[in-house]
């Protein structure tokens, strides 16, 4: 095998064990990342919501909010694995894309 | 390290927007003319390795999650301005289809993940593994030295913007506008998690990969890559 389908090779991998970033959180009981808390969790940890946050915040509706399917948010950690791991399958093939664009753009002029 | 949107003022996203934009604009020079056809696929596996990697949270048990960001694997091997370049394709499509980050925030986003990370990760690199050997294990070490300084200052560099943000912007009674903890809180919150936790993954991702290319094709760590 060339060596970039290993590393493609290597990405599918760790497209498949993705759902670990989501149930090792879960078992040791860690809330979301530090700074990026919902407008809830933010009335609940310092008693108010702030103005400009609250204006800003939540504008954008993303298509998988959160790498999950738009009201899956209380599903169980299966179902969120699953989504998961669409969201990634997801993720990659368009980011790959858009990187190969700008590259092959970028790189034409030489070789 | 993915600040929403509503955590930074208006002024703030317009900053960093302004930041990136003379910096987005040298990076697609800089690929141009350094990035060969070749490497055209490196590109796309370090966006897509940067993207992925970042799905892999992290808990501080009890406390808060976090995650690495590959950049500095990917300023290694194909120079930090294709880095630069990766790491930003990711956060926009973040931002844009999971939301995971805002889009107000992106300057400032792109900042911290996708140029002050591969570039102190990259400068780190070169400066302890010099000129040693491409298949040395000097390089590894230099790769994870690179790997840690380059997301704690990155994770530094976040806090700094959420912590003046309350200093900036509050009402007349105190309550802050927008990020509600100021620098006193949110610097130590930042950093602390990834100087113990989320730093070593980084490390020992960016190691790893390292030692496995070194086998596969020491290319990768002849020469420049500016």
């Amino acid at each position: 095998m060339t060596l970039t389908g290993k590393l493609w090779t290597g990405i599918g991998a760790l497209i498949i064990l993705s759902p670990l970033g989501l149930i090792l959180p879960d078992h040791f009981k860690a809330g979301s990342a530090w700074g990026e808390w919902g407008v809830d969790e933010i009335q609940k940890m310092t008693g108010y919501v702030p103005q400009g946050l609250q204006s800003l915040s939540e504008r954008w509706k993303a298509p998988l909010p959160d790498y999950t399917f738009q009201g899956w948010e209380g599903q169980d950690l299966v179902h969120l694995s699953f989504a998961y791991i669409i969201s990634a399958v997801a993720g990659i093939a368009i980011i790959a894309g858009v990187a190969l664009c700008i590259g092959k753009v970028l790189a034409k002029k030489h070789e | 390290m993915h600040i929403p949107d509503g955590y930074l003022s208006p002024a703030t996203c317009g900053l960093f927007g302004a930041v990136m934009i003379p910096i987005w604009t040298v990076a697609s020079k800089a690929v141009r003319k350094t990035l060969s056809v070749r490497q055209v696929p490196y590109l796309a596996i370090g966006a897509a390795f940067s993207f992925v990697i970042m799905m892999f949270n992290v808990p501080l048990p009890g406390g808060s999650s976090g995650h690495a960001v590959g950049g500095v694997l990917v300023a290694i091997l194909i120079g930090p301005w294709a880095a630069c370049i990766a790491v930003t394709v990711a956060l926009v499509i973040q931002a844009l289809l999971f939301g995971d980050g805002g889009i107000t925030a992106l300057g400032a986003n792109c900042f911290n993940m996708a140029f002050v990370l591969p570039f102190v990760g990259y400068y780190v690199y070169k400066l302890i593994s010099l000129n040693s050997p491409p298949g040395s294990s000097r390089r590894i070490i230099a790769a994870g030295a690179g790997a840690y300084a380059g997301i704690c200052l990155a994770a530094l560099c976040a806090g700094i913007e959420f912590g003046l943000q309350p200093l900036l912007y509050h009402t007349a009674n105190g309550q802050a506008l927008y990020s509600p903890y100021g620098l006193n809180v949110a610097v130590p919150a930042m950093v602390i998690g990834h100087l113990l936790v989320f730093g070593w993954v980084e490390v020992i991702v960016t190691a790893l990969v390292v030692k496995y290319l070194q086998k596969q094709n020491s290319v990768f760590f002849e020469g420049d890559r500016l």
